[in-house]
């Protein structure tokens, strides 16, 4: 782009400096030996690298500004006339001094305004291209081509010679291109996407630039008296074509701006309605909210249908029924009124809706004899296939709403409405993102409640797994050191599943904790522990709970069952597995001291390689597609089966089971799983 | 799915309860349950003949009456739990505290005292 502008100005002090040489050398009667097509060539050339310069400058400039286009044309054309005119004035300021009729002043003054005048037309020539193939077809985009291209071949036409009055050829060519810039003018579409302020500003540019057109042809068609023949512009194809078709462009776009201002408002009107009904569409993406959708549809449904004043009524569940009120040019009295008056009128019309049959959604169109409004129209809101409100218009005029109208409010309200429904389904996507996000927080922090790592001294091993369908859940299991060779384990299962039993099984963990520090027997631990858990525990809640004093010195197992599911044992000297029976009662089932009266202790001792598998009911109860329970014999085969193994592997084993009876089913409750083997 | 059925008779009132009560429809038991206790009556029988299975939280609903049992010295039996059902009751040791009876004619004899 630079480049061009750099040669075309080069041409153009070339241009300058030959005709100055010539003018010298016509006077001192030298023949300087320059062919006389050379000065045509530099000029033709100059034309080009112009039209060059400005075709690279329109495509960077990507604006439907029409008004900017315009007002650059200007801006040039004012620059060149203030030069042409400080030129005139320049003249007639020496007219009586001796460089009067200096050749050379002459030819150089002339010259600069004949480079300003071609780079002002060939400007206007790119900015009209630009403004004719606004939202161009196919057609137009080859009609212009052609009749470019004619028009740059024309620059080169005065290497051939010949002038409009005495050549044929000339007169030919000039005709064509005259009868094309003709055909090309009537393409003015964008004349159509101005408003109306835009149109007065566009008429007082194009009258300008058709005045400065004016003046230059005048200025050119009457130039200096001792301007060579050859540079007569009057005489270049190229630039009276250029005039020419300028000349009929500037004409045609201010007629047809003109006679389109009386219908701008009506045109403008339908764009502001379109660009409303895209604002509707495209609230969410602006993280607008729903009152400034709402206020969206009152204000354009407003504005559309001319209304004086509106309001919307909007149902808001969390407000006792009470619905929230919206309202525009009107007072809250005013409202109230109007909301009489329409209860009250006789001249009520139904206007079906054509999305619904529902007799609630159809319109009603209101007409009072006597108040400040004289029809209202009201349009219920549907979201969600339910009424969400209704929008009231008022109309000062009697018969203020037509067909049409009530057409573009029915577009208008669904819009609104499906821009609503959009943001709450949105908003309740994200609010349920954020459960999940807190879930499992909740579950992290639930994890982290069961230990890692379980105490356990070199008697014993000692293994835990556990699992939940939902996020939490309600099973416990912990350890605890009580001294050297002393060993607390507990396994329980609170009641129900999910976020209640989770909360429950962390308040469990709080009082085992503490109440384990106490070495209590067994027994009176779950009383103690009934009573904390008493207080806190919801009605319907329980815990069953298994708990064991490992005595590894002694040998010794001493436990105590609160209603959870019988301790499996695999005794190594009798070879066989069996479930420890014992009797006890569920943590908070009984909330008195007579709760004592249900709790017993156990004792035994154990022997190298006996087993204890402790489990919540998620195990047992397990069941699958034809409704058959995992069980207790299934579990007692699995472990007489497998007691030889290790602690992880008894385990594993068991899940392993459990899936593979369960099958694809999916276990819908908590289940976990302690195995301790004695060594 | 669980369905409470409630009928009056004489001297007592007998809710049949049919189906799974898991944690979802242990709400409806608790409401079957509570309406009977609201109508004052001093000799419930629960028919869990049809009751195929029982949560915690169906537990849950029986084991909350217990005080209110006590307290009002209200007659309350329950029969006809299948073998499964009366399993769960009696690990957790609900059985040490309800009047489990086999059959409609035991649990009616609970309630006349013989």
């Amino acid at each position: 782009m630079r480049i061009s502008l750099a040669i075309s100005t080069l041409l153009w002090l070339i241009m300058t400096l030959l005709d100055v040489l010539q003018v010298l050398a016509v006077r001192s009667d030298v023949d300087l030996g320059i062919s006389p097509i050379v000065p045509v060539l530099i000029m033709d050339f100059f034309f080009v690298f112009v039209v060059l310069y400005y075709r690279l400058r329109i495509t960077k400039v990507e604006s439907t500004d029409f008004i900017d286009y315009l007002w650059r044309v200007f801006a040039i054309g004012l620059i060149a006339t203030l030069v042409s005119l400080a030129i005139g004035l320049f003249n007639s300021s020496i007219a009586d001094s001796a460089l009067a009729n200096n050749p050379f002043l002459e030819e150089v003054l002339f010259s600069i305004s004949f480079g300003m005048i071609s780079v002002f037309l060939i400007s206007t020539f790119t900015v009209w291209k630009k403004l004719i193939l606004y939202q161009k077809s196919k057609r137009l985009v080859i009609w212009w081509n052609v009749f470019e291209g004619v028009i740059l071949l024309s620059i080169f036409f005065n290497l051939i010679g010949g002038d409009l009055q005495t050549s044929d050829s000339f007169k030919i060519l000039f005709g064509i291109i005259t009868l094309m810039a003709l055909i090309l003018s009537a393409n003015l579409k964008w004349v159509a996407f101005l408003n109306f302020k835009q149109k007065w500003k566009s008429i007082l540019l194009i009258l300008l630039i058709t005045i400065y057109l004016g003046y230059f042809f005048t200025s050119i068609y009457v130039p200096g008296e001792e301007t060579m023949d050859i540079l007569k512009s009057i005489d270049n194809l190229f630039i009276i074509s250029l005039f020419v078709f300028l000349l009929f462009y500037s004409i045609f776009s201010l007629l047809v701006i003109l006679f389109n201002l009386p219908t701008s408002s009506v045109f403008e009107k339908k764009m502001e309605e379109a660009i409303n009904f895209q604002r509707l569409s495209q609230s969410i993406q602006q993280g607008e909210n729903e009152n400034q959708i709402f206020d969206i549809l009152l204000t354009s449904s407003m504005s559309a249908v001319y209304a004086d004043a509106g309001w919307l009524e909007i149902d808001r569940k969390e407000n006792n029924g009470e619905p929230e009120i919206r309202r525009k040019n009107l007072s809250p009295t005013n409202r109230l009124e109007v909301v009489e008056q329409i209860k009250v009128s006789k001249q009520k019309s139904i206007l079906k809706n054509p999305l619904s049959k529902a007799t609630e959604q159809d319109q009603t169109l209101v007409i009072f004899k006597k108040s400040n409004f004289r029809s209202v129209l009201i349009v219920p809101l549907i979201i969600q296939e339910e009424i969400a409100g209704h929008m009231y218009l008022l109309n000062e005029l009697s018969d203020g709403f037509n067909k049409e109208m009530i057409n573009i409010i029915n577009t208008f309200a669904s819009q609104a409405s499906i821009s609503i429904e959009n943001f709450r389904l949105l908003g309740e996507a994200l609010e349920n993102e954020r459960y999940k996000k807190e879930l499992n927080i909740a579950k992290k922090v639930q994890r982290a409640l069961l230990p890692v790592n379980l105490d356990h001294d070199d008697s014993f091993q000692i293994h835990a797994f556990t699992q939940a369908p939902d996020e939490v859940g309600g099973d416990y299991y912990d350890t605890f050191k009580l001294s050297e060779h002393k060993f607390a384990v507990v396994i329980g299962d609170v009641s129900g599943k999910g976020t209640s039993a989770a909360f429950h099984m962390s308040q469990m963990k709080g009082i085992f904790q503490s109440l384990v520090q106490l070495d209590l027997a067994p027994d009176e631990f779950l009383v103690k522990a009934n009573k904390a858990l008493s207080g806190c525990l919801e009605k319907t809640s329980f815990i069953t709970l298994s708990y064991f004093v490992i005595d590894t010195e002694h040998k010794s197992v001493e436990y105590s069952r609160a209603g959870h599911c019988p301790t499996l044992y695999y005794s190594s000297q009798n070879s066989s597995a069996e479930f420890l029976e014992n009797k006890g009662l569920g943590l908070g089932i009984l909330r008195n001291d007579s709760f004592k009266n249900y709790v017993f202790v156990n004792k035994m001792t154990f022997q190298k390689d006996d087993v204890i598998v402790l489990y919540t009911d998620g195990i047992s109860e397990a069941s699958n597609h034809s409704g058959e329970e995992f069980g207790y014999d299934r579990m007692k085969k699995i472990l007489n089966d497998n007691a030889k193994f290790d602690a992880v592997s008894i385990q594993k084993t068991f899940i392993k089971r459990l899936f593979e009876f369960c099958e694809d089913k999916n276990l819908n409750d908590d289940y976990t799983m302690v195995v301790i083997k004695f060594k | 799915m669980l369905e409470i059925v409630q009928t009056n008779e004489n001297n007592y009132i007998s809710i049949a309860v049919t189906g799974d009560a898991d944690a979802s429809s242990s709400i409806k038991l608790d409401k079957g349950l509570r309406s009977a206790f609201d109508e004052n009556h001093s000799n419930i029988i629960i028919d869990c003949t049809n009751l195929n299975y029982i949560s915690s939280a169906g537990l849950g609903v029986f084991m909350s009456y217990i005080e209110e049992i006590n307290q009002t010295n209200t007659t309350f039996v329950i029969h006809g739990l299948s073998e499964k059902v009366l399993k769960v009751f009696g690990i957790l040791g609900l059985d040490q505290l309800l009047i489990l009876k086999n059959t409609k004619e035991e649990a009616l004899a609970e309630i006349n005292g013989l």
